[in-house]
C-alpha cells in the first residue's frame, strides 16, 4: 500500500479530470480495491511513539532456572523446538552477563553479576542494521511506534540482517517449523507459525498490542521483572524508572539506540 | 558462432556430459535442500552465512578480474593482450553466472527472488549487488560476444561497443567493492568491519583471477590450435605477483592493527582462524595451508626465471589459486561469524549435501565457461588458419 | 533443405505433443466445481464484499489485508457496504470457511494454482475441524 486514502483519492480524482477515468486509477494503483472500502487501525490498538523496555535483573529469577517469560513467548507464538543448537530458534532467551555485556570486561565482578543469566532479546534498536541492510523491507521499522517488524511473506531468507545484527537476535528457520517436535505436540491456533527459509524475531508482540494487550514476557513475570512502556513519553513508567535507576543498554557504542534497558 | 560449440571431438563431449552428469547430482541435493530446509547445510544461527555465500564473494573477484585483461589493452594500447583478452571477458561471464547461483541455493526463500526488484530498496548493500552484478555480467556478454564477431568476420568491432568497454572497466571495480561493502559496513563483526576489506578484495581478485587464466591459457594451448601468447602469459604473472603480494600485505595490516591495538573483538576471529579460539580450532589446518601455499606461490613467482620457467609458472598460479580461495572461500566468511555477538563460538563445516550443491554449481560454471571457450577457441582458430 | 525427412517427422512429433491437450480433451467441457459454503456462511449471508466481486478479486483483497495488518498495523477493514471487519486470514476468512478443501483447495485444484503457501503457516487443522464440526450442527 504505497499510498494513504487521501493520497489516493487525490491521485484517483486527477486522472479522472485528465481523463484517464476513475476506474482505471483504482486498477493502477490499488487492484482489486473496491471504491468506497478502507482500512483502518483497530480500536483497542496501544499507542506509543517508540516502544521499550526496561528488564529490571535485581528481580529477575533467571539464575533460579525461572524462564517463564521465554516459555510463555514461545508457546504464544509457535517458536519451534528442535533441540539442538544448530536449528535453533529462539525470541527470548538467557546469556550470561558477560555474553551479554562484552564490552563490560571486568577482571574483578560482583559475586552478584558474575555469570549471571540475563534476559535477551530484540532490542527494536532506532537505528535497526538489520533493517538498512535487508533488500526487500522484510524487516522494517514500523513508523507510528518504532517496532521492528517482520513481514514474513516477503523475507527471501538471504540472512543478511543475521550477519548484520550486533545483538545475536535473529533465527532463521532452517527446516520445517511444523516439523518440530513442541509444534507437533501443541501449537498456539490463535498466532500462525513460520514457514521455513524465513528469519525470525520477537516483535514486541505487535499482535497483542493491536488487542490493547502489553507483550507476553511482561505478562508472564511474576517478578514483574520486565517493563513496558514509551520511551517518548516522559511521564511513562519506563522513562520513571530510567529517570531514577542506573540503567545499562547492550553495546550502545555501534550507535543503533537499542530500546531494552537493563537494571542491574 | 555457437555453432562451433556443436562440433567438437570425442573428448569434448565426454567433458561435457561429464559436466552435465555433476550439475544433475547437484541438482537433486538442491530439490533435497528445498524440500528439507537450509539445515541440510552446516550452517546455523550463529554462522547463518557459508559455503555458498563464500564462493558467491570468490567468484565475484575472480568475474572482476577480467579488468586486468581489459585495462592494459583497451586502455593502454598492450596489444600482446588482444589474443587472451576474451578469455578473460569469457571468464568473467562464467563467474557471475556462478555468483547468482551461489546466491539463488543460499535463499531460504528462492522462489520469492523476484522480491529484490518488487521492493527495490537503495539502503540494502545487497539491491546494489544484484545490480552491478547483472549489470556487469551484460556488459561482458555484450562485449566479449561483439569484439569475437567482429574478429571472425576481420572487422573492427562497432563504435559503440568502446564506450561500453570503458565503462567495464569501473563497473568491474564496483562489482568486487559492492560485494566487500556487503561485509565491511556490518556493525558488530569485528573482522569484517575495516575500511581496508574493498581493497583487499581487489587485490586477491587480481591475484586469483589473472591465476586462473593462466592455468586455462596453459590449457588452452594443450588442447587447441590457439595459443595465447607467452609474453601475455608472463605479462599476466607479473600482475599476479604484484596483486597477490598486495593481498598478502593487506593481510598483514589487518594483523597489525588488531594485534598491536590488542583489542580483543578485533582479535578473536583472527585468533580462532589462525589458533583456535576457546578450543575450537577446525579451520586452523586450512588457514596455515593458506600461508604455506600462499608463501610458495609468491616466492615462484617474484624469482624472474622461475616465473619464465612454465611448469613452475603453472605450480605458482595453482598455488595462488588455492591459496585465494582457503583465504576468501572458507576463512573470510566463516571466520567473521566466529566469535558470535555473544562471543561464544559455534564452528561450521560444511555437509556432504551442501558440498555436492556447490559442485552442481560449479559444473554449471565450467559449462557456461566450456561452451564459450570452445566458441572464442573455434574462432581464433578459424582465424589463424 | 538437409535433412528433410528428420525435420518433417520431427515437426510433426512436435506438433503432435504441442496439441495434446486439445485433440485428447477436445469438445469434452469440464465444468467448474463449485466452492461449497459452511452452514455457517450460509446464516451469515454474505462476505466482506460482494460475492461476484469476491470470486473476481479475493486474491488482491488477501494482499491487501496482509500488506496492511503486517505493515501499516491497519488491522480493520471497512468494507465498501460501510461494515467493520477484523483483518484476519484465520480467525475472520475460515471463520465462515471452515471448509478449506471443498472452498479454497476444489477451485484452486481445478484453475491449477496450487503453489498457495497460506497453509505453511495460518491455519489450524485442529481448530478448523473443530469449527467445521460445529457449523454442521446448523
Amino acid at each position: 500500500m504505497g499510498c494513504n486514502r487521501r493520497e489516493f483519492l487525490k491521485i484517483a480524482g486527477l486522472s479522472t479530470l485528465l481523463g484517464a477515468g476513475g476506474n482505471a486509477a483504482f486498477e493502477l494503483l490499488r487492484p482489486g480495491a473496491l471504491e468506497a472500502s478502507e482500512f483502518v487501525e483497530g480500536k483497542r490498538s496501544l499507542e506509543a511513539g517508540r516502544w521499550s523496555m526496561v528488564i529490571d535483573m535485581r528481580k529477575c529469577l533467571g539464575e533460579r532456572n525461572c524462564t517463564k517469560c521465554m516459555d510463555a513467548c514461545h508457546e504464544t507464538h509457535n517458536v519451534p523446538d528442535f533441540g539442538n543448537r544448530k536449528d535453533e530458534v529462539k525470541w527470548i532467551w538467557k546469556e550470561p552477563f558477560e555474553n551479554t555485556f562484552p564490552d563490560q570486561e571486568n577482571e574483578f565482578q560482583t559475586e552478584e553479576l558474575e555469570g549471571k543469566p540475563f534476559v535477551v532479546l530484540c532490542n527494536h534498536c532506532e537505528h535497526p542494521p538489520c533493517v538498512r541492510v535487508c533488500p526487500t523491507q522484510a524487516t522494517f521499522k514500523r513508523k507510528k511506534d518504532g517496532l521492528v517488524m517482520m513481514d514474513y511473506h516477503r523475507c527471501i531468507g538471504c540472512r543478511f540482517c543475521m550477519a548484520a545484527c550486533p545483538y545475536g537476535s535473529r533465527s532463521f528457520n532452517w527446516r520445517i517449523p511444523r516439523t518440530a517436535h513442541n509444534l507437533q505436540q501443541h501449537r498456539n491456533p490463535e498466532y500462525p507459525t513460520r514457514t521455513k527459509g524465513v528469519v525470525e524475531k520477537c516483535t514486541f508482540c505487535d499482535e497483542r498490542l493491536a488487542v490493547g494487550l502489553g507483550p507476553k514476557c511482561v505478562e508472564a513475570c511474576d517478578e514483574k521483572a520486565l517493563i513496558f512502556g514509551d520511551l517518548d513519553d516522559p511521564k511513562s513508567v519506563v522513562r520513571e524508572i530510567i529517570r531514577n535507576n542506573y540503567s545499562i543498554r547492550r553495546k550502545p557504542e555501534l550507535g543503533t539506540n537499542p530500546s531494552v534497558f537493563y537494571l542491574i | 558462432m555457437l555453432e562451433k560449440a556443436l562440433r567438437g571431438t570425442k573428448t569434448y563431449w565426454a567433458w561435457i556430459f561429464f559436466l552435465l552428469a555433476l550439475f544433475g547430482v547437484g541438482f537433486l541435493f538442491y530439490m533435497k535442500q528445498l524440500s528439507y530446509g537450509l539445515g541440510i547445510t552446516g550452517m546455523s544461527r550463529d554462522v547463518s552465512w557459508g559455503f555458498y555465500v563464500a564462493q558467491f564473494t570468490y567468484l565475484v573477484g575472480v568475474a572482476a578480474s577480467a579488468v586486468m585483461l581489459v585495462m592494459p589493452y583497451y586502455l593502454h594500447n598492450y596489444k600482446k593482450f588482444g589474443r587472451i583478452v576474451i578469455l578473460g571477458e569469457f571468464l568473467a561471464v562464467s563467474a557471475v553466472s556462478m555468483c547468482v547461483l551461489f546466491i539463488f541455493v543460499d535463499l531460504g526463500q528462492p522462489f520469492r527472488v523476484m522480491n529484490v526488484v518488487l521492493h527495490p530498496t537503495p539502503n540494502s548493500v545487497m539491491f546494489w549487488d544484484m545490480i552491478v552484478l547483472m549489470g556487469y555480467f551484460t556488459l561482458n556478454i555484450i562485449i566479449g560476444w561483439t569484439t569475437l564477431g567482429a574478429e571472425r568476420k576481420g572487422v573492427k568491432p562497432a563504435a559503440w561497443v568502446k564506450p561500453l568497454i570503458y565503462l567495464s572497466i569501473p563497473w568491474a571495480v564496483s562489482i568486487h567493492t559492492v560485494t566487500a561493502f556487503l561485509y565491511s559496513g556490518l556493525p558488530g563483526r569485528h573482522m569484517w568491519l575495516t575500511a581496508i576489506m574493498a581493497p583487499r578484495f581487489l587485490a586477491s581478485a587480481f591475484a586469483s583471477g589473472p591465476a586462473i587464466l593462466i592455468l586455462l591459457a596453459f590449457l588452452v594451448r594443450k588442447i587447441s590450435r590457439f595459443d595465447p601468447g607467452t609474453e601475455a602469459i608472463q605479462t599476466l604473472a607479473k600482475i599476479v605477483t604484484y596483486a597477490m603480494i598486495t593481498n598478502i600485505f593487506f593481510f598483514v595490516l589487518e594483523f597489525f592493527t588488531a594485534f598491536y591495538s590488542r583489542i580483543p573483538g578485533h582479535m578473536h576471529s583472527l585468533q580462532y582462524l589462525f589458533a583456535g579460539l576457546d578450543g575450537h580450532g577446525k579451520l586452523v589446518p586450512f588457514m596455515w595451508t593458506f600461508v604455506v601455499v600462499a608463501a610458495i606461490g609468491i616466492f615462484l613467482l617474484i624469482i624472474p626465471r622461475f616465473r619464465q620457467n612454465e611448469n613452475l609458472l603453472g605450480i605458482a598460479a595453482l598455488a595462488i589459486f588455492i591459496s585465494t580461495w582457503i583465504d576468501k572461500g572458507m576463512g573470510l566468511v566463516v571466520g567473521g561469524f566466529i566469535p558470535n555477538p555473544f562471543e561464544e563460538v559455534t564452528e561450521y563445516f560444511p555437509t556432504g549435501p551442501e558440498l555436492m550443491i556447490t559442485l552442481g554449481v560449479y559444473a554449471c560454471g565450467l559449462l557456461v565457461l566450456t561452451i564459450l571457450y570452445k566458441v572464442a577457441i573455434g574462432v581464433k582458430e578459424e582465424v589463424g588458419a | 533443405m538437409y535433412d528433410a525427412g528428420k525435420i518433417i517427422i520431427g515437426l510433426i512429433v512436435f506438433l503432435g505433443f504441442a496439441t495434446f491437450p486439445i485433440w485428447h480433451d477436445g469438445g469434452k467441457a469440464v465444468s467448474a466445481p463449485e466452492p461449497e459454503i459452511t452452514a455457517y456462511a450460509k446464516k451469515i449471508g454474505h462476505c466482506v464484499e460482494p460475492e461476484k466481486w469476491m470470486r473476481a478479486n479475493h486474491m488482491q483483497l488477501l494482499d491487501h489485508w496482509r500488506d496492511a495488518a503486517v505493515r501499516e498495523d491497519k488491522r480493520v477493514y471497512v468494507s465498501s457496504t460501510g461494515e467493520e471487519y477484523d483483518i484476519s486470514l484465520q480467525n475472520t476468512c475460515l471463520r465462515c470457511h471452515s471448509n478449506k478443501e471443498k472452498f479454497c483447495d476444489r477451485c484452486h485444484q481445478f484453475a491449477g494454482v496450487h503453489e498457495l503457501y497460506c497453509w505453511d503457516c495460518h491455519l489450524e487443522s485442529k481448530e478448523m475441524k473443530k469449527w467445521a464440526a460445529t457449523d454442521e450442527s446448523f
